[in-house]
């Protein structure tokens, strides 16, 4: 018998009670490990988009468009580099599932996100197919799409002008992500903007953003403060911001999920402190005089203290950890093909650790403290 | 039997419950030699088990000097008091006290995890133990599954395991019937006359006391007389 092997026969006395503490743990942990990376993608998942680019849109909102003849304009400003824009299509998957696509010009889309890989012939495809269109890797595996497909989208906002909402393009190409984080964002589809501003029945000329590519990242704050003064007092008042701001920003439309996950996972924790303290309290009651006799076979209070804590840190080490495993398997399975494409990545592993950590010592170090304060004559005669 | 075990020297040791200071031994003075065997009799509340608490250091005196084995235990720190209690005493007590997730012979090797014993160590020191108190059979029992003098053997087992150089009994045979009682207490004279331990027994049982080799009584904190047995 070791040390160790003493703490989990002590753990493994009542086991009903253990496995459902654990079973608490665990979901706790699990639940911590999917909201934490809902948190992480809302809060540092805009991180990847770097500062390169900026992206103008209405001042007022960004669903409202902004008129295509501000491009030439913003194309003049010192610094800008390359400009792309983008129409949200409102796009409509069968019967109702909506899916993140946006009418661009292709040229530019390809000058303005280099991190969007695909074979140059298929950029080509994409500039001369008018009816064409590109979609991420994640999508075309998810619908299990291939090149050369018809594929109807139906738009929830724009018809054509024939007045229908169905609309049909040709899959000239699958774009992957320069790298992993790039790649969990392949989840997105675009159409030629040529061709759709041609055929819908109405919002001609009209651009949702403009994506603009910097010569020089650190004048970012000096160009979006010219364009936004050019536009000032006009009708078409902009908002310039880096691509991460807005990525947080559209987001945050939905409210503050930073603060409500916090506050949700307060909750649960707080739970969690509840249910875990008093188990391992109601243990340490239920065997005063077995501590006492561990003190008084030649145990250091120091050893006692070390054995109820590491009952404390192995309920919450095993049920941590198995419910971040889950929450990771379950992220594998949900994130992989959404839109929103959550991942239980290192960042929330390194924040479960850190939170398996701080339960232990809240639920265990004060029955630790004292099971290692007891007084040997008063326990043994049950005072 | 003339090299001395315990010097208990002037000794006084009071509580405080709730509001009221009881004092429990008032200026005792008790020498046991080595390999003695000694049974402490008296009424409840005589001290006794005080007396076994202060000498298996247990508990400190409020004055007063304890030496066992030559050394002054009384003013030794809760740690070295912990590390002196491993090395030298063994414990028996009414209701065994053993642990109940472990088995007999897990129970016994719980005192040689603060040894630096090696695993294969420990096992050899626990299966002699064990046979010790003829409970080789046992080994593998958890304490439910043993009877109550099948109990009382394996706590002797862990008392004796670590080879400890004073056994400490707490009315070990209070729990037990005659006939169990007489077999245990035929062990701790065993112990006592051929392994040489030296035992402090408590006892409110006379019959248990005939085994010892002297009996102290004990009354109101002080030393009444000394029966040879």
């Amino acid at each position: 018998m070791t040390r160790s092997g003493f703490v989990f026969a002590n753990l493994l006395r009542k086991k009903t009670r253990t496995v459902l503490t654990l079973l608490s743990v665990v979901t706790a942990f699990l639940l911590f490990g999917l909201l934490q990376a809902v948190n992480v993608m809302f809060s540092a998942g805009a991180d990847f988009v770097g500062a390169t680019r900026l992206v103008t849109q209405a001042r007022v909102s960004f669903t409202q468009s902004l008129p295509m003849r501000l491009l030439p304009e913003i194309e003049a400003v010192p610094g800008v580099e390359q400009v792309m824009w983008q129409q949200w299509f409102g796009a409509v998957w069968q019967e109702n599932t909506q899916l993140f696509f946006f009418a661009t010009d292709p040229a530019r889309l390809h000058a303005v996100y280099p991190e969007y890989v695909m074979p140059d012939q298929q950029w080509k495809a994409f500039e001369e197919t008018r009816t064409g269109m590109i979609v991420g890797r994640i999508l075309a595996d998810k619908y299990g799409w291939r090149i050369g497909d018809k594929v109807p989208i139906a738009s929830n906002i724009f018809p054509q002008k024939n007045g229908s909402k169905a609309w049909i393009f040709d899959l000239v190409g699958i774009y992957d992500g320069k790298d992993e984080e790039w790649q969990r964002n392949t989840n997105l589809g675009w159409i030629n903007h040529a061709y759709f501003d041609e055929a819908t029945l109405f919002g001609t000329g009209l651009a949702g953003t403009f994506t603009l590519k910097l010569s020089n990242p650190d004048q970012a704050a000096q160009i979006a403060q010219t364009i936004d003064s050019k536009f000032e007092n006009s009708p078409d008042e902009t908002k310039t911001q880096t691509e991460k701001d807005f990525n947080l920003g559209f987001f945050k439309q939905i409210g503050d999920i930073g603060l409500i996950v916090r506050w949700i996972l307060f909750a649960v924790f707080f739970t969690l402190l509840l249910v875990v303290g008093n188990t391992i309290a109601q243990s340490v009651r239920e065997r005063i005089p077995e501590l006492a006799i561990l003190k008084t076979l030649g145990f250091t209070d120091g050893n006692v203290l070390g054995f109820v804590l590491a009952e404390a840190a192995a309920m919450c080490v095993i049920g941590g950890l198995l419910g971040l495993g889950l929450a990771t398997l379950i992220g594998i399975k949900i994130g992989g093909g959404g839109n929103f494409p959550i991942a239980v990545d290192h960042r929330v592993w390194i924040t479960g650790v850190l939170a398996i950590v701080g339960l232990s010592l809240a639920v265990g170090l004060l029955p630790a403290l004292r099971a290692s304060r007891l007084s040997i004559v008063d326990a043994l005669a049950g005072r | 039997m003339s090299e001395t075990m315990v010097r208990v020297s002037n000794v006084y040791k009071s509580y405080v419950r709730g509001k009221q200071k009881v004092e429990v031994l008032h200026g005792l003075t008790i020498e046991i030699p080595k390999g003695d065997f000694v049974a402490l009799m008296g009424p409840s509340g005589s001290g006794k088990t005080t007396l076994l608490n202060l000498i298996g250091g247990l508990d400190r005196p409020t004055s007063g000097e304890i030496l066992v084995g030559g050394q002054r235990i009384d003013q030794l720190s809760g740690n070295a008091l912990a590390k002196w209690r491993a090395r030298n005493v063994g414990f028996v007590f009414q209701f065994y006290n053993l642990m109940p997730v472990l088995t007999a012979e897990r129970n016994i090797e719980l005192p040689l995890l603060l040894t630096d014993l090696s695993a294969a160590q420990r096992r050899k020191s626990v299966a002699v133990a064990l046979e010790v108190v003829g409970l080789s059979d046992r080994a593998r029992h958890k304490p439910k599954e043993l009877s109550g003098g099948q109990e009382q053997r394996v706590a002797i087992a862990r008392a004796l395991v670590s080879d400890p150089t004073i056994l400490i009994c707490d009315e070990p045979t209070g729990d037990l019937d005659r006939k169990t009682a007489d077999e245990i207490l035929g062990l701790l004279q065993v112990l006592n006359r051929e392994h040489g331990k030296t035992i402090v027994l408590v006892t409110h049982d006379p019959k248990a006391a005939e085994f010892a080799r002297r009996t102290l009584h004990l009354e109101k904190g002080q030393l009444l007389e000394q029966a040879a047995a």
